[in-house]
């Protein structure tokens, strides 16, 4: 049971991990602000949060697996709202989104 | 280990530090700084300094940061280019920074037993704390009780400050506008607000009130508290938080808070002991200290949380409706 649990909770630190290197490649590599945000929610919600559904698994049934329960919680609602608000201050401000000209 | 979170964070503290200094964009500048405090922030866990920590993650990453916006709101986003060649000025920095690495020559190393903070007073408040005030968080027990003077002291600083922003920024009312920005398209921020609001007020609470036992306090508590209010006048616009809390009982607060230290402090004079001495307040000694701590860590919320709220209504009355 232990090595199981082992074994899974080192899949989603991984895969945590993983989504997060995918986000940060993806604010550096995307051409405009909004692609950005699409990567950068990425990290937000599947990255953090696998990490921290790793750290529960590792936690076991305490107070710490609680309290990254609640961080989980507030992470799950935060980081999707900064990044909506974000986006929705660039599109107050006129910002553009980078269209490909070529297509159309 | 510990080697290697302490060299990647002082190295991105390094990074961030010269990304602000070579910033044009003040608002980048001020995004920048947050980062800063949420590294060093980090940098106090590692260091184990919670309480620091806490205080650094709510204040310098929190509510400067929205005061450093404000402030580019009100001024300009543009940083201005020097007249003056560059040159005295980095005289002038290298000298001072050599002479700071000079110091640092003289000084202990990190986690020396031997280095004289440890060696002064710091045993006597380790050994004496469990006995004489009985809290575990001996951080707050010298704060609020050994040190009650300087952490007095200290309050009446915020205190000071917060008057000298009321006498600098002043505060417009505003009839208009009242209803707060935008309308319709901050429907998923406002929800979202609503629901972490009363969340953030209560850990504010248990951040006060279990100061003794964890990493906590008054100080701490107070930013949270503010910070609660903020979300909300951001959210809601400033009209509709000052319903909730109105400019004026905010200028009572702040004064009521440092008012409810000294008064601790007078009250168990009055009892025989001397000026801040808690453990006159009750018939058991250690009572007495819980419940002095407690009472003047309330007050430094009080006056903490109504300090940052009026420098925080002062930038914003100052606003065009609808910025911020």
């Amino acid at each position: 049971m232990g090595l199981v649990l082992d074994v899974l909770s080192w899949v989603c630190l991984l895969g945590g991990a993983i989504f997060l290197l995918i986000g940060a490649i993806g604010v550096l590599r995307f051409p405009d602000f909004y692609t950005r945000l699409h990567a950068v929610s990425i990290c937000d919600t599947l990255g953090a949060g696998l990490v921290l559904v790793g750290l529960m698994m590792q936690g076991g049934l305490s107070l710490v697996t609680v309290k990254l329960l609640l961080m989980f919680y507030f992470m799950i609602f935060t980081g999707p709202t900064a990044v909506h608000a974000l986006a929705e201050a660039a599109m107050q401000g006129k910002l553009k989104p980078h269209v490909d000209d070529r297509e159309s | 280990m510990e080697y290697l979170i302490d060299i990647v964070l002082l190295g991105l503290l390094m990074i961030t530090g010269f990304a602000i200094v070579r910033m044009r964009s003040l608002l980048a500048a001020a995004m920048l700084t947050s980062i800063y405090s949420l590294l060093s922030a980090s940098l106090f866990v590692v260091l184990d300094a919670v309480d620091v920590a806490l205080t650094e993650a709510a204040i310098g990453a929190g509510i400067s940061t929205i005061l450093l916006l404000a402030a580019v709101a009100l001024t300009t986003d543009e940083e201005k280019t020097p007249r003056h060649t560059p040159l005295l000025p980095l005289v002038v920095v290298i000298a001072t920074g050599a002479a700071l690495i000079y110091g640092t020559l003289d000084m202990p190393h990190y986690g020396d037993p031997e280095a004289p903070v440890h060696r002064y007073v710091a045993p006597t408040y380790l050994h004496d704390t469990p006995g004489e005030i009985g809290v575990p968080n001996v951080v707050t027990s010298v704060l609020a009780s050994y040190r009650g003077y300087d952490t007095l002291g200290e309050v009446t600083v915020i205190f000071t400050a917060g008057a000298g922003v009321l006498a600098l920024l002043g505060y417009r009312t505003r009839r208009r506008n009242s209803q707060g920005p935008g309308n319709r398209k901050l429907v998923v921020l406002r929800v979202i607000a609503k629901l972490f609001f009363p969340l953030i007020l209560l850990f504010a609470l248990y951040v006060l009130l279990h100061g003794d036992y964890g990493p906590g306090g008054g100080f701490q508590a107070g930013v949270i508290f503010a910070t609660g209010f903020i979300l909300y006048a951001l959210a809601f616009g400033l009209g509709n938080a000052q319903r909730v809390i109105p400019h004026q009982l905010l200028r009572i607060m702040m004064a009521v808070g440092v008012l409810i230290y000294a008064a601790v402090g007078i009250e168990s004079m009055l009892l025989g002991g001397k000026f801040l001495e808690y453990r006159v307040l009750a018939d058991d000694p250690v009572t007495g200290q819980h419940l002095g701590i407690m009472l003047i860590e309330l007050g430094v919320g009080i006056t903490v949380a109504a300090v940052m709220l009026i420098i925080y209504y002062g930038f914003v009355s100052r606003l065009h409706s609808g910025d911020m």
